[in-house]
């Protein structure tokens, strides 16, 4: 592949993981086939070289207020297994707002895996809203793995808001989020996943509530289509007076399968906890509505799909 | 523009719904059916939309036949339909189901436009989801307001009423008055209302499963409120919430 295809590719995930068009009006950094391709600090978001293995360190300072930062990574060719560390330093009550995302472009019979490691470490009072999208792009036979952890540990008022999307392309992905939450903290994950063909995703949801007046909502809605897999874990451990939701909203098509395993656990008196699933293919009377405007069955369920998925 | 020719409907074990019904509605009516619960009107209506086959007989749209004609075809020939239960939708919003209901893009202010008509204020409801959030009477209005979009030739509305309190009712009238004198159309309302049987051109009553009244309003509408008609049916009735 010439020089020149290899950066269309690159340019075209990243507008597609991270909506960057160009380069960004912010603190960023970007990873290319496991180095890095761009950065810059500003004065509230420090991103430095991690020494003892491959990734960044991102420090936010104190009281930053509404600032972003964008860290994409990309891999554009085959063959490429990269593993990254990347670990989130939240000063007290900043707010900021992560991008990341990543997209695996392969076009060979070599499959590419990307593998990232994201730990979040919440001062008191902070406030992050994390948005990672996740594509497989190219013709390729080779695989297109991502493989995303994440570990959130929260201090007393902090608030942090997870929005992952994975709408195509991704052949495998087990995706792992742990969340440790501190006195009146407040975590949300919400996840969107969509798969095809032989494609299979698993989450796994592991939440410690520990702190009293703590909350968490994970939300999963998906839509398993071809002959594809999805599972999804959720556990939510109430170790205190707190308040606990899952919810996995899933649409069947086609041959698909989706199983929902919860698992709460109140290990303490006014710990709530709440688990509700619901997976079926498109409810048929949804079909007839979109029909009597005129949509054929095919329009009416893409509509129905994209509604459910955005 | 609209004929039934000796439609049945019948499931299993012989339970015909509908019975040997022929029906000639012209165009530009304003036609109410009414009649007791379980006497068919819905059936009906889904029968005319294409959404029930019948068993039996022929339906003619505009001097067509389209008794094999699917959903898709009858609502893009210029037929639609308000369901008397409204189906809600995880992820689409009011804007999306009015935009999809008038084929169109619409912009914010002419979705909101079909909004107001039917006494929603618009700004709150164009971007709510239609999902279990939104009440019973404002899941109904958004229907009619998305069959108000559409202004096609042929406009058929379940029980609209249903779910919408006394206060808004009066209202509803105006729109249904307003619709037919805008769109030039024809309107078919399934409803027991009294103050909507009177602004009816003609009158259908509809009971198990046969048509067992049709005439102009001022011929059956006091023959109903008499009781002459011996139906199990109270034009008086409280609406039901
Ligand atoms: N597909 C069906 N299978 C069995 N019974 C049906 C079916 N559709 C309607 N019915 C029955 O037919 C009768 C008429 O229903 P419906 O048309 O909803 O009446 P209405 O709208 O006048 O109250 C009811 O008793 C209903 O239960
Ligand atoms: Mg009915």
């Amino acid at each position: 592949m010439d020089q020149q295809t290899q950066e269309q590719i690159a340019k075209t995930l990243l507008k597609d993981v991270s909506d960057i068009d160009g380069v960004p009006q912010a603190a960023y950094n970007i990873r290319e086939n496991s180095t890095c391709a761009g950065r810059m600090s500003t004065e509230t978001i420090k991103i430095e070289s991690k020494t003892d293995k491959s990734g960044i360190d991102i420090i936010v300072a104190p009281g930053t207020v509404q600032d972003k930062v964008y860290i994409p990574a990309l891999v554009t060719c085959s063959g490429v297994h990269d593993l990254v560390y990347n670990d989130f330093y939240i000063g007290e009550n900043a707010d900021v707002t992560i991008i990341a995302g990543c997209g695996v472009n392969t076009d060979g019979c070599d499959g590419s895996e990307h593998n990232g490691i994201h730990r979040f470490f919440l001062k008191p009072g902070a406030k992050v809203l994390y948005i990672e999208k996740h594509i497989g792009m190219g013709d390729g036979s080779g695989k297109r793995v991502i493989n995303p952890e994440t570990y959130v540990e929260m201090e007393e008022g902090s608030t942090m808001e997870m929005d992952t999307t994975q709408i195509k392309g991704v052949d495998s992905t087990k995706r792992t989020c742990t969340g440790i939450v501190g006195p009146d903290c407040t975590l949300i994950v919400k996840e969107k996943i969509m798969t095809h063909g032989q494609q299979s995703a698993e989450t796994s949801f592991k939440v410690d509530l520990n702190g009293e007046n703590s909350s968490c909502t994970l939300s999963s809605r998906s839509v398993a289509r071809g002959h594809s897999h999805q599972r999804f874990l959720s556990e939510i451990n109430g170790n205190a007076k707190c308040a606990g939701h899952s919810e996995c909203d899933a649409i069947i098509m086609d041959h698909g399968v989706v199983s929902a395993i919860p698992r709460i656990t109140a290990n303490h008196l006014d710990a709530a906890l709440i688990h509700e699933a619901a997976i079926g293919k498109i409810a048929g009377d949804q079909i007839i509505k979109l029909r009597t405007f005129g949509l054929t069955e095919k329009e009416a369920e893409s509509k129905i799909i994209d509604g459910f998925m955005r | 523009m609209l004929e039934l020719k000796n439609i049945s409907f019948e499931v299993e074990d012989e339970k015909e719904i509908l019975k040997n019904i022929n029906l000639k509605i012209d165009t530009g009516k304003f036609i109410v059916i009414t009649g007791p619960n379980g006497g068919g009107k819905s059936t009906l209506a889904r029968v005319i939309a294409g959404i029930q086959k019948p068993t039996e007989g022929q339906i003619f749209f505009e001097g067509q036949d389209i008794t094999h004609a699917d959903i898709t075809q009858r609502a893009q020939m210029g037929i639609s339909f308000a369901f008397q239960q409204p189906v809600r939708f995880k992820g689409l919003t009011v804007f999306d189901l009015i935009s999809t209901a008038a084929g169109r893009d619409l912009n914010q202010t002419e979705a909101c436009k079909y909004l107001s008509e039917v006494g929603l204020c618009a700004r709150d409801y164009i971007n709510r989801e239609l999902n279990a959030s939104l009440s019973g009477g404002e899941i109904k209005r958004i229907e009619i307001a998305s069959v108000l979009a559409r202004g096609t030739k042929l406009s058929i509305f379940d029980e609209p009423e249903a779910g919408i309190d006394l206060w808004s009712f009066k209202n509803l009238i105006d729109v249904f008055k307003k619709m037919y004198a805008a769109i030039n159309g024809t309107i078919i309302i399934i409803s027991h209302q009294e103050r909507i049987l009177k602004i009816a051109d003609e009158i259908i009553v509809l009971a198990d499963g046969n048509i067992i009244s049709h005439g102009c309003r001022d011929e059956i509408l006091p023959r109903l409120l008499s009781g002459t008609d011996k139906v199990d049916f109270c034009p008086y009735q409280k609406l039901e919430d």
